[in-house]
């Protein structure tokens, strides 16, 4: 219950296109990731399921039947806001009932399924707190609680966890995983980071300009970027890039490797470079190394010892090298 | 960022709002411009018949027109004098830290809420009355002698107690934009050297700029139609002295029954309005999508 | 913020600022003085401030000669209805505003403002005319559609600069949620928005209260609010300094009241948000 198909979609404000002609389908109980740079339409991609923004033309499909003219409200789908967007003047209970009470569920049954959520969420301790009270991760949960209650279709996520600190985030990532095991239902998250989308997603849609540029499992989009931005965007550090002579050994325009797909020697390598910025994680180590082709982002292990201005050699893994042609196309 | 659902809702819902507000506007406006072309008087009813020009004529050649439009501007540039300067000096004296501020601020935004017959009959009776005012009495307290403060000085006696009305609501608003004002931005200028003096030249006169100009923009839009303090004190005279054009244009059509010359002056009134108008709309346009 | 001060000077402050400020309340304050005086103390030389006979017979008096309690309801039920209906009308239009703005919006805004600008004596005549043809003059259900027409653009737009301070994701929410227009705007926008309803509920009832240009040409005696009630007291007999007094302290005490509530929004509502 929760398959949704855009067919031809497009979205224009006033002369502007910001959504060229798209299709998607996304299978019921999906997590899918919507990825890309800010601007790139992903979040406005998200409104137009929820019926938020009107097409400007094509055709949106909810099992099977078209959705393309429905108000929001009737398309069975919940929604959890970037500001969390909770009813300031209604205390927790309030907020998570307010969808049950526009359904004009009966009294009974809108308290059962208030306590059930509030229980699963960890929130029965704040229930009757105003969200001010709250603290941003609990105003999360209540946000996903008002969510979950509805038993929609799919849920749609707008950046959720980008008001929240580093560590929160980490923990409510595993936590809207967690939900998505218990339910299965189809989610549909909306992120600019993409780490959260390697994460947590079943497939990932790596939009740009409006444009999808690939959608792929997490491993696929790694192992398998099908063009430069792609291969640009997924994976951190990002990878590094080579034009010229070196790229054309390989029969390719431009090749890419992954700073972890470098060896790292003191001794010897195929290429040659004096070390920059070295940032030391413990476990890991990332060395800016200049080379003849550029600067390029290595990764070593946590105790190598190399300080500004050493030279080091670098070796590719040969089966990890990816080949682009001129327009930026891998080449398989 | 909406869709054409809501879109039509938002056109419905503006609607009425709108529709009240130009019939409002527009059907008055459409027989006062007609009025103003005909000889029509309520007391000959059923005599009315075109005349062009002539209400135009009549009422811009009329003595009294230049002497209402003068008083119009004497009334509106005094108040807005005696406001914005004390006004400003109120309320850098309010923003300073003393006991009992709270109290004071009540105390002084009262005139305000003050209805204006009220004031002016509490004014014209209680204070500038020559024998039991207050005023011929601290007049005499100091051995001057009283002066018959609405039959001697009725354009200014009236300034006055406009001004009395005004200065608080100047005050407040100067207030508010001196409470505005960046404490950093100060002390930074401190550490620059700067003295009280040019501190207050260079950085607060410029940022209370903005609200004084809100401040003269919507009093002259208030001040250009004082009706109420002239009707109950001085009924716009000695003569002819102390009529401003909302009470010029209110006699000849109520009191003299000229419907047509009273229309010409409302005419007359409104492209004055309209002038103060373009300059406050531009103020007020320009913070719309701050 | 708060810069220390010697206490001197802040005594030298305190002492000027509040000679100052009863210098502005003086009036009031003589009037509900001189409210409780005879009128022969009303008129004494030289004048008391506070050592008089105090006593409330110009209350009873004024009351049982005029009947101040008539114009007193009067006045309320002009200055809510009119708020009142003016709210019903605007909040759907500040609604529409505030969170479906079109190209036209500000527009729209600037000239619902120009509106208020129109001189109330230009249109004296018609107005006059019409309601005289229409059987309105001197009728409370007049003068409310004339108070409501000349502030609804103050209630358009305060209500806009209190609408527009609410994030649009909140009643995106409730959409989601399932809320139909109806209830969007009833139980997610009214009640957030009600301090900002109740300060422009407050400020307008102060404007309608106290205005005086329509209500002294458009009343005589049946539907006269406090005002024109005041006005009657320009005639000579109306010289009677205690009971006039009386009769203005009663006009404008609930008003001031009121008034002393609202002095932040009034800042904003009649600057229609240009300060804040």
């Amino acid at each position: 219950m929760g398959r949704i198909t855009l067919d031809q979609i497009t979205k224009s404000f006033g002369e502007a296109q910001v959504i060229p002609p798209l299709d998607l389908t996304i299978e019921d109980g999906e997590f899918v990731v919507f990825v890309g740079p800010s601007g790139c339409g992903k979040s406005t991609l998200l409104r137009l399921i929820a019926g938020l923004e009107d097409v400007t033309s094509g055709e949106i499909r909810i099992d099977g039947k078209p959705a393309t003219d429905l108000p929001p409200a009737k398309r069975g789908l919940a929604m959890v806001f970037q500001s969390y967007a909770l009813y300031p003047h209604m205390s927790v209970r309030k907020n998570i009932a307010f969808p049950l009470k526009m359904a004009k569920l009966p009294q009974e049954e809108i308290n059962r399924k208030v306590e059930n959520a509030a229980q699963v969420l960890n929130l029965s301790p704040y229930i009757d707190k105003r969200p001010g009270q709250l603290s941003g991760g609990q105003r999360q949960r209540v946000a996903i609680g008002r969510a979950i209650v509805r038993e929609p279709a799919a849920f749609l996520f707008d950046e959720p966890l980008s008001n929240l600190d580093a560590a929160l985030r980490v923990n409510m990532r595993a936590e809207i995983s967690e939900l998505h095991q218990q339910l299965s239902t189809t989610m549909i998250y909306v992120t600019h980071d993409q780490v959260e989308a390697m994460t947590m997603a079943d497939k990932i849609v790596v939009l740009q300009a409006g444009v999808i540029e690939q959608v792929g499992s997490p491993l696929d989009l790694y192992n398998h970027p099908r063009n430069l931005f792609v291969a640009g965007f997924i994976g951190s550090p990002k990878m590094n890039f080579i034009t010229g002579p070196e790229a054309a050994k390989h029969g390719a325009h431009t090749i890419g490797i992954r700073p972890e797909h470098l060896r790292t020697s003191k001794e010897s390598g195929e290429w040659t470079g004096r070390v920059g910025l070295g940032e030391h994680l413990g476990s890991d180590t990332f060395l800016r190394v200049e080379t003849e082709f550029g600067e390029m982002t290595v990764r070593t292990i946590g105790d190598f010892d190399a300080r500004h201005g050493d030279t080091v050699y670098l070796t590719p893994d040969p089966a990890r090298i990816h080949r682009f042609d001129e327009s930026g196309l891998s080449i398989r | 960022m909406a869709t054409a659902h809501s879109r039509t809702a938002a056109r419905a819902m503006i609607s009425p709002a709108v529709i009240f507000l130009l019939l409002w506007m527009i059907v008055p406006l459409a027989m006062t411009l007609y009025f103003s072309f005909l000889r029509y008087n309520l007391l000959m009813p059923g005599m009315e018949e075109w005349t062009g020009f002539e209400n135009y004529r009549y009422f811009l050649t009329d003595p009294a027109f230049s002497t209402a439009l003068i008083n119009t501007l004497l009334l509106v540039g005094g108040v807005l004098f005696i406001t914005l300067v004390g006004g400003t000096l109120l309320a850098l004296l309010l923003n300073q830290d003393f006991f009992g501020q709270g109290i004071v601020r009540v105390l002084a935004i009262a005139p305000f809420f003050v209805m204006p017959t009220v004031s002016a009959l509490v004014f014209k009776n209680m204070f500038m009355n020559p024998v039991n005012g207050l005023f011929a009495f601290m007049a005499e307290a100091i051995g001057m002698q009283p002066i018959d403060w609405l039959a001697e000085i009725p354009l200014l006696s009236i300034t006055l107690m406009v001004s009395w009305t005004w200065l608080p609501f100047a005050t407040l608003i100067l207030l508010t934009s001196l409470q505005s004002l960046d404490s950093e931005q100060m002390e930074a200028s401190e550490m620059d050297g700067a003295g009280a003096i040019s501190r207050f030249f260079y950085i607060t006169v410029p940022h209370l700029a903005r609200a004084g100009t809100v401040v003269v923009l919507i009093e002259t839009i208030f001040l250009l139609s004082i009706f109420a303090e002239i009707l109950v004190t001085t009924n716009g005279g000695p003569g002819n002295a102390s009529t401003n054009l909302t009470y010029l244009v209110y006699a000849e059509s109520l009191l003299r029954f000229d419907v047509g010359t009273g229309a010409a002056g409302g005419v007359v009134a409104i492209i004055l309005a309209n002038i103060v108008a373009i300059f406050l709309m531009r103020a007020i346009g320009k913070n719309l999508d701050a | 913020m708060a810069r220390a001060s010697s206490t001197s000077r802040k005594l030298t402050v305190t002492v000027f600022a509040w000679l100052v400020g009863l210098t502005l309340f003086f009036p009031v304050l003589w009037t509900v003085l001189t409210s409780f005086k005879t009128e022969a103390e009303a008129i004494a030389d030289p004048p008391s401030l506070l050592f008089f006979n105090w006593t409330l017979e110009n209350y009873v008096v004024v009351q049982e000669r005029s009947n101040y309690f008539r114009y007193f309801w009067n006045s309320v039920l002009i200055s809510v209805g009119s708020t009142v209906i003016g709210l019903i009308i605007a909040v759907p239009a500040a609604w529409a505003m505030a969170f479906v703005p079109s190209p036209r919006t500000r527009g729209i805004l600037m000239w619902m403002l120009s509106t208020k600008m129109l001189p109330p004596v230009g249109v004296l005549i018609p107005i006059y005319l019409i309601f005289r043809d229409m059987n309105l003059l001197d009728t409370r259900t007049g003068l409310i559609i004339v108070m409501m027409l000349i502030n609804l653009p103050i209630i358009v737009w305060m209500l806009y600069t209190y609408f527009k301070e609410i994030p649009g994701e909140i009643l995106e929410a409730a959409r989601m949620d399932g809320a139909q227009l109806r209830n969007e705007i009833i139980h997610v926008l009214t009640p957030m928005a009600i301090p900002g309803i109740a300060s422009t509920m407050l400020l307008n009832v102060i404007l309608a209260w106290n205005e005086a240009f329509w209500t002294l040409n458009l009343t005589a005696a049946k539907a006269a609010p406090l005002t024109a009630f005041i006005a009657s007291y320009s005639s000579p007999e109306g010289l009677f300094y205690a009971k006039l007094s009386a009769a203005s302290t009663m006009a404008i005490a609930p008003i001031l009241i009121l008034g002393w509530f609202s002095q932040k929004q009034l800042v904003r509502g009649l600057t229609f948000g240009a300060v804040k």
